[in-house]
C-alpha cells in the first residue's frame, strides 16, 4: 500500500521544484533581476531622489527590493500559475498527495526562494554603489518584505485563478509597469502628483516601498504601511480562497 | 460481480455547471444520475458520446469537482478535499495530461514521485513505457502519443490501488496502444482497480471486464461485454451478412422471426439470437430458389451495436 511523502517534504520539493522553474525562465529573469538592476542603476545616475536619503543609493535600493516582490510574487508567480491553470497541471498536482493545500504552500516558498536570489543580487550590486542600510532597521524591513511578499502572492494568485492565462499575462505586467511607475514603490508618494495620491497611499505597491524606506533609511517601523499591506494580504487570501478556480 | 468491496462506489450523482451566458444564463446538467461500482482487479471502461458526461463522473470520482448531489466513495472515502493518504493511493491520468509545457519528462516523474513514501521505481516504468528516448525532450516538444505515456507514467508512479485513465489511448499510435493496453492488463492482474473512459469501444471490447454506457449525463445500462451483446435469456446475438444477385425477392418463410433485409444492391443482413433451426430455414430457401452466395459471415453482435443502439446514431 502507498502512502504519502512528509507534508514538509512534499512542500520543500514542490517549492524547490517551482523556484528552479521560475529561475530557469528567461523572461521571469528580466523582470525579476535585470528590470531592477537597470531601474537601480538609473535611480543612482538621476537626480530623481535627491534628498530623501544620505546617497542616491539609499534612497532607491528600497524601493528595487519592493520592485522585486512585485515582479516575483505578483507578476511571475502570477503568469506561471495561470498557465498551470490552463494546462491541467494544478488539477493533476492536486491529485497527488501534494495537494491543493501543498501546491499553494510551494509556490508561496518558491516565491520566497526566488526573493532571496534577488536580494542577494540586488543588495549585492547596491553595496557595491556605497549603499549603506541602516541595521536597526533590517528587522522591521524583512517583516515589511514578508507581509508584502504575501500581499502579492495572494493577488497574483488571485488574477491567476480567475482570469485566462493570457488575460492574465496582460493584467500582471500592465499593472507591474503602472505600479513601478505611479504606484508609489520605487518613486515614494510624496513625489507623485497631490491628485493621485489618495489613491496611490494605500496601494500595496506604495505601502511596501514606503514601509521599507521607513525600515532601511531611518530604521523605523513604519505601522501604517505594516497595517495596509496587511490588511492587502488578508483581503487578497479570502478572495483568492473564495474565486480561485483550479480547472 | 467479484467478491471483493469495490474501490469506487458512485450513486445517484448530479452536477449543473453554469450560469452558461450563451444559454441566458441557465444551468446546464451535466450529470443526470449517474451509478457507478468499480472493483480491484478489473478494469471498468465509463463509454459515451462526446459530452455524455464521462469526464465530469471522473472529476468527481477523483474529488476534482463536489457533485450538487449524489453520494461518491472513493475507498471507503469521500474524495472531495479528502486528505494525502487517500490521494496516495489513487493515481490519475488526466484527459488534457495536466502536464506542465517546460518540464523535462525524467525530472517530472522523479519529482512527482518524490511525493510518494513508496514509489514505483522511475527507471523501470520509463523504459517500459518508452520514456526514456524522450526522458529530456521539452514536455511541450513532444509528440501526443509520447505525452500520454508520460501522463501515465506520472499517474503510475505513486504505486496506486485505483486508477483513473481518461481516454488512455487517445493519440496513441498501434505500437505505444499495444504497450499501454499490456501494461493495463498487467495492473489489472496486479489487483487495481482500473477505471477508464472511452468513446473507441474497441478499446472497452479489448480491456473492459465491465462496462457502464453513458448517455446525456445517465447510466443508461451497464454490464460486462459479453452480458451487454447478449439478449435477455443470455443467448448471443449475431450478425449474419451474405453477398448475392441483388434485388432477390425475399420470402417470410426463409427466416420466419427475423427481418432480413436488402442493406445495399447485393449485400443482404439479418441480426438476432439464431438458432440452428433458423440456418437451416435460410439454407432451405437458398436451395429453392437456386442462390450460391458469393460469401457468407456470421459474428457476434459487437458493442459497438449496442452503443448505438442506446445512444441513437446521430451525431451530437
Amino acid at each position: 500500500m502507498s502512502t504519502a511523502a512528509p507534508l514538509a517534504k512534499r512542500i520543500l520539493l514542490q517549492g524547490r521544484y517551482e523556484a528552479l522553474t521560475m529561475l530557469r525562465n528567461g523572461e521571469q529573469l528580466v523582470l525579476a533581476i535585470a528590470l531592477p538592476l537597470l531601474g537601480l542603476v538609473v535611480l543612482v545616475l538621476t537626480p530623481f531622489l535627491d534628498g530623501l536619503a544620505g546617497s542616491r543609493v539609499d534612497a532607491a535600493t528600497p524601493g528595487i527590493i519592493a520592485l522585486c516582490v512585485m515582479s516575483t510574487a505578483f507578476t511571475g508567480q502570477g503568469i506561471a500559475t495561470g498557465f498551470d491553470r490552463r494546462y491541467g497541471v494544478l488539477r493533476f498536482l492536486s491529485t497527488t498527495p501534494l495537494g491543493k493545500p501543498g501546491l499553494i504552500l510551494g509556490k508561496a516558498l518558491a516565491v520566497v526562494v526566488v526573493l532571496a536570489v534577488q536580494l542577494v543580487v540586488i543588495g549585492t550590486a547596491a553595496s557595491l554603489l556605497g549603499w549603506r542600510p541602516d541595521p536597526a532597521g533590517l528587522l522591521p524591513g524583512l517583516v515589511q518584505l514578508v507581509v508584502g511578499a504575501a500581499a502579492f502572492t495572494a493577488l497574483g494568485l488571485l488574477v491567476a485563478g480567475t482570469l485566462r492565462p493570457e488575460a492574465t499575462l496582460a493584467v500582471t505586467n500592465l499593472f507591474w509597469i503602472l505600479l513601478a511607475v505611479a504606484g508609489g514603490i520605487v518613486l515614494p508618494g510624496t513625489l507623485l502628483p497631490d491628485a493621485i495620491r489618495p489613491f496611490v497611499d494605500i496601494l500595496p505597491s506604495a505601502a511596501l516601498g514606503d514601509g521599507l524606506r521607513s525600515a532601511l533609511i531611518d530604521g523605523a517601523f513604519d505601522l501604517a504601511a505594516f497595517l495596509i499591506l496587511t490588511a492587502w494580504a488578508v483581503l487578497s487570501s479570502l478572495a483568492a480562497i473564495r474565486w480561485f478556480k483550479w480547472s | 460481480m467479484p467478491n471483493s468491496s469495490p474501490a469506487l462506489v458512485v450513486t445517484a450523482l448530479i452536477k449543473d455547471f453554469g450560469p452558461v451566458s450563451s444559454l441566458d444564463g441557465k444551468m446546464v446538467r451535466v450529470l443526470d444520475g449517474v451509478h457507478l461500482r468499480a472493483y480491484p482487479g478489473q478494469v471498468t471502461a465509463l463509454l459515451g458520446a462526446n459530452g455524455a458526461g464521462k469526464t465530469t463522473t471522473l472529476e468527481c470520482a477523483q474529488g476534482l469537482q463536489r457533485a450538487d448531489s449524489g453520494t461518491v466513495r472513493l475507498l471507503g472515502e469521500n474524495p472531495f478535499n479528502a486528505g494525502a493518504e487517500l490521494r496516495s493511493r489513487v493515481g490519475v491520468m488526466l484527459q488534457d495530461g495536466g502536464l506542465p509545457p517546460s518540464a523535462r519528462p525524467l525530472a517530472l516523474l522523479n519529482h512527482v514521485a518524490a511525493m510518494y513514501a513508496s514509489p514505483r521505481p522511475v527507471a523501470e516504468l520509463a523504459s517500459r513505457l518508452g520514456i526514456n528516448s524522450y526522458a529530456t525532450t521539452a514536455i511541450r516538444r513532444l509528440s501526443g502519443g509520447q505525452k500520454q505515456r508520460l501522463a501515465l507514467a506520472s499517474a503510475l508512479i505513486g504505486n496506486p490501488e485505483v486508477l483513473f485513465l481518461d481516454e488512455p489511448s487517445a493519440g496513441l499510435d498501434p505500437q505505444s496502444r499495444t504497450i499501454v493496453f499490456d501494461l493495463i492488463r498487467e495492473l489489472r492482474a496486479e489487483g487495481l482497480a482500473i477505471i477508464l473512459t472511452t468513446h473507441l469501444l474497441d478499446d472497452a471490447q479489448k480491456l473492459a471486464d465491465y462496462v457502464y454506457i453513458l448517455d446525456a449525463g445517465r447510466t443508461v445500462t451497464h454490464g460486462t461485454v459479453a452480458a451487454l451483446t447478449a439478449d435477455d435469456a443470455g443467448d448471443t446475438y449475431r450478425d449474419l451478412r451474405f453477398h448475392a444477385a441483388p434485388s432477390l425477392d425475399l420470402p417470410a418463410a426463409a427466416f420466419p422471426d427475423f427481418a432480413l433485409r436488402e442493406a445495399e444492391p447485393g449485400h443482404y443482413s439479418v441480426a438476432g439470437c439464431f438458432t440452428p433451426a433458423d440456418l437451416s430455414a435460410l439454407a432451405r430457401w437458398w436451395e429453392e430458389a437456386g442462390i450460391l452466395p458469393t460469401s457468407i459471415t456470421m459474428e457476434p453482435r459487437s458493442l459497438e451495436d449496442v452503443f448505438l443502439d442506446i445512444s441513437g446514431r446521430e451525431i451530437r
